[in-house]
């Protein structure tokens, strides 16, 4: 179908803009993704200070605690699926399997470029990738690369819809070939880095309160990327079926009920997990008395409220295949582990100083920036690229027989 | 806590007694050469609050020169920042006024080290930390060092991470002592190999033992640090961290570190063989739901 278009019209009509431009959402976003780009360009002329309330105690704020931290562990779904689907064989996740790659690469890319704002020498951002100083003893070499590696694993996964977009069966065949080679390897990157950004506060014993702080801190963070990955995908499934409804029918629909429920079982499953390893580590460490304190409070908060409630709530949600009750869930989940990542990464963090530190409205803003670019790039892939994983042309008209394939 | 703590002396185990019996070179031993790391020894009890070493600082590093007159600034706790690698601070005690300086800690196995993921930040076999320009500024050595000594420029857009580099490049590298030891008039800060160092501390506590407290800070403090603390009082009085433990920084991640490398190893062929399983398991299925949707297409 598409194939039949000159190549040059292709491109015209497949990269100008589809839809009215005046929509609520793009009122909202542009002036802020405009208002964001001004305060990048500050930022990368007069330092981070002008933009960022960042200090010399608080060196990581929401930069990296959101962008980086909550971000990595929301975009956990794309390895959480590729193993269901890929590894286990559970055929029925198929539907979601490229919508959540496309949703892993675009928050990898993104978040990849918000580091970079972050990085006070960005220009030697690639130091650790060509060999200006391999830092081998260092967890922030580890992530980097792993980030890296999975960024590009993460395309390879999603390749074969930009294949069928452009047409291009050779493109086509060849990721299709590879794509097992991607997801393994993707798979292992995301245990690495997923566990790998909890690994990073392993060197600050003496700055985390000691109720976050944990030589567990890896494991706990690579458990909670599991249901922070799939409570995302539930919720944007929720968004993205309201939004792009015309492209459902009713079939699809029941179908991702279903796997909506199933992905709510496993939330529940690993967030028992996560429970059981964080009262492990309390009784391990001895902190009991510790929970009568304020940090004790907040904790109470984000394990009790976050993880305990929505735990409760995706289990009897998927008994009784309560959809409403999930999506609630889901979005308690989601906040839980934004206030997880938040306390160990700046709350907990330097927490018997006097100072605290609150991002300014700018690190805010350029936040948004992010999130919205991230969100208009997403899309305008969906307007046009098959993301709902029907088979491609070539694969449903053709008789299923070798020689189709060749041919 | 205790039960952590224990748990970490033995973690340290083998290693951290080495350090303890043979201080300042360890390092050396390892590369095979006879440099040993050199260290200052700080006698709090001797410091006057004078200030010199800051200004001495101050030059040796071309920053704004501080105002030695102004004796308010000892009020104050003050911290380094990137305009003064060095500071002097007053606090009182209970044996009245002690005067103590800070700066980085030039420690043995350094946490700032192993958290910079570009090496930027080196261990010299003659002991100094030092920085250098390939630094991608992610501050995690900022985050790591528990001394809070690396500071960023937070208002430029070339930031450097800045701090104390033991004078290497002006001072010793030329046979030198540093130039804050080289200032100061009463002998508070005494420059050397560290195990000279400690040597001489231990030969003050002993001659003297009322004066000190029986302790040198920074003897096994994170492992070994080439600052070396005599003091008067207990250390938590003039404001040093006594809760950070022996065990060297970098040990805290070396185990995770190895899990992972096995992960990376070991995962692949695991994650080959379930998805061979599953997919001999699941033909059934697989062919069913396929026979299905075929039937079920208009
Ligand atoms: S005191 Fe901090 S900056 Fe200095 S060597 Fe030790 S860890 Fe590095
Ligand atoms: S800020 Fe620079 S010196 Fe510090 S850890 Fe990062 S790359 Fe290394």
């Amino acid at each position: 179908m598409i194939g039949k278009l000159k190549t040059r019209e292709f491109w015209h009509t497949e990269l100008a803009p589809k839809g009215k431009l005046i929509t609520p959402f793009n009122v909202i976003t542009l002036p802020v993704i405009l208002v964001g780009i001004v305060l990048i360009v500050i930022r990368f002329t007069r330092g981070l200070g002008s933009v960022t309330n960042l200090s010399q105690e608080f060196p990581w704020g929401l930069w990296i605690g959101f962008d980086v931290l909550v971000g990595i562990a929301f975009a956990g779904g794309a390895y959480v699926l590729c193993l269901i689907y890929y590894i286990f064989g559970y055929e029925k996740y198929h539907p979601i399997i490229r919508i959540t790659t496309l949703n892993g690469f675009l928050a990898y890319s993104f978040y990849a470029a918000a580091l970079v704002l972050d990085l006070g020498r960005p220009w030697n951002a690639f130091n650790f990738l060509i060999g200006n100083g391999f830092g081998f003893s260092s967890i922030m070499f580890l992530v980097a690369w792993h980030f890296f590696l999975y960024t590009i694993c993460l395309l390879i996964e999603f390749a074969p819809g930009i294949a069928e977009w452009i047409g291009s069966k050779r493109l086509w065949k060849f990721v299709n070939m590879i794509n097992l080679g991607a997801v393994i390897l993707g798979i292992t990157l995301s245990i690495g880095h997923q566990s790998g950004v909890g690994a990073l506060f392993l060197l600050a014993p003496a700055k985390i309160h000691p109720l976050w702080y944990s030589e567990f801190i890896p494991l706990l963070f690579l458990v909670s990327s599991v249901f922070a990955g799939l409570s995302m995908v539930i919720f944007e499934g929720s968004i993205t079926q309201r939004v792009f409804r015309a492209r459902f029918d009713r079939k699809d629909e029941d179908r991702h009920n279903g796997l909506v429920v199933s992905m709510a079982r496993i939330c529940a499953v690993t967030m028992f997990v996560y429970l059981f390893l964080k009262l492990l580590e309390l009784n391990h460490g001895q902190e009991w008395n510790l929970l009568a304190t304020p940090y004790g409070y907040l904790y109470l908060v984000e394990v009790v409220g976050f993880v305990l409630v929505p735990l409760i709530m995706f289990a009897r949600g998927s008994r009784n295949g309560s959809l409403g009750m999930i999506r609630t869930a889901a979005l308690l989940s989601m906040i839980g582990i934004a206030l997880n990542r938040f306390n160990v990464c700046i709350i907990a963090y330097n927490w018997y100083l006097p100072e605290k530190y609150y991002p300014s409205w700018m690190e805010i803003v350029v936040t948004l920036t992010v999130i919205f670019l991230e969100l208009w790039v997403y899309r305008w892939v969906i307007h046009r690229m098959p993301v709902w994983g029907s088979d491609p042309v070539w694969e449903r008209d053709a008789p299923p027989t070798a020689e189709a394939a060749h041919g | 806590m205790d039960r952590r703590s224990f748990l970490k002396m033995l973690a340290v185990g083998s290693s951290g007694l080495a350090l303890g019996a043979r201080p300042g070179i360890a390092r050396a031993a390892e590369a095979g050469d006879t440099t040993e790391f050199c260290a200052v020894l700080v006698d709090a009890t001797k410091c006057i609050g004078c200030r010199l070493c800051e200004r001495a600082c101050a030059e040796a590093n071309s920053l704004p020169e501080p105002d030695l007159g102004d004796r308010s600034v000892l009020g104050t706790r003050r911290f380094t920042d990137v305009s003064r690698f060095t500071v002097v601070n007053r606090y009182e005690t209970e044996k009245g006024e002690v005067y103590v300086k800070t700066q980085c800690m030039h420690c043995n196995q350094a946490a700032c080290v192993s958290a910079c993921p570009v090496n930027a930040l080196k261990k010299r076999r003659e002991g100094p930390v030092e920085w250098s320009s390939n630094c991608f500024g992610c501050r995690y050595c900022m985050v790591a060092c528990p001394f809070d000594i690396p500071k960023i420029e937070y208002d430029s857009p070339a930031p450097s991470i800045l701090k104390c580099g033991f004078c290497f490049q002006e001072k010793i590298s030329k046979n030198e002592i540093p130039a804050c030891v080289e200032a100061c008039p009463v002998g508070a800060l005494q420059f050397g190999t560290r195990r000279d160092m400690l040597e001489e501390a231990r030969t003050r506590i002993y001659t003297e033992p009322d004066k000190y407290v029986h302790h040198i800070y920074g003897e096994h403090e994170v492992g070994g640090t080439g600052w070396l603390y005599l003091s008067p009082v207990p250390f938590d009085q003039i404001g040093f961290r006594t809760d950070l433990g022996t065990r060297p920084y970098p040990q805290y991640t070396k185990g995770y570190l190895t899990n992972i490398a096995v992960v990376d190893l070991i995962a692949p062929p695991l994650l080959l063989g379930l998805s061979y399983i599953a997919s001999t398991r699941f033909k059934g299925t697989r062919d069913e739901r396929e026979d299905e949707t075929q039937g079920e297409k208009p």
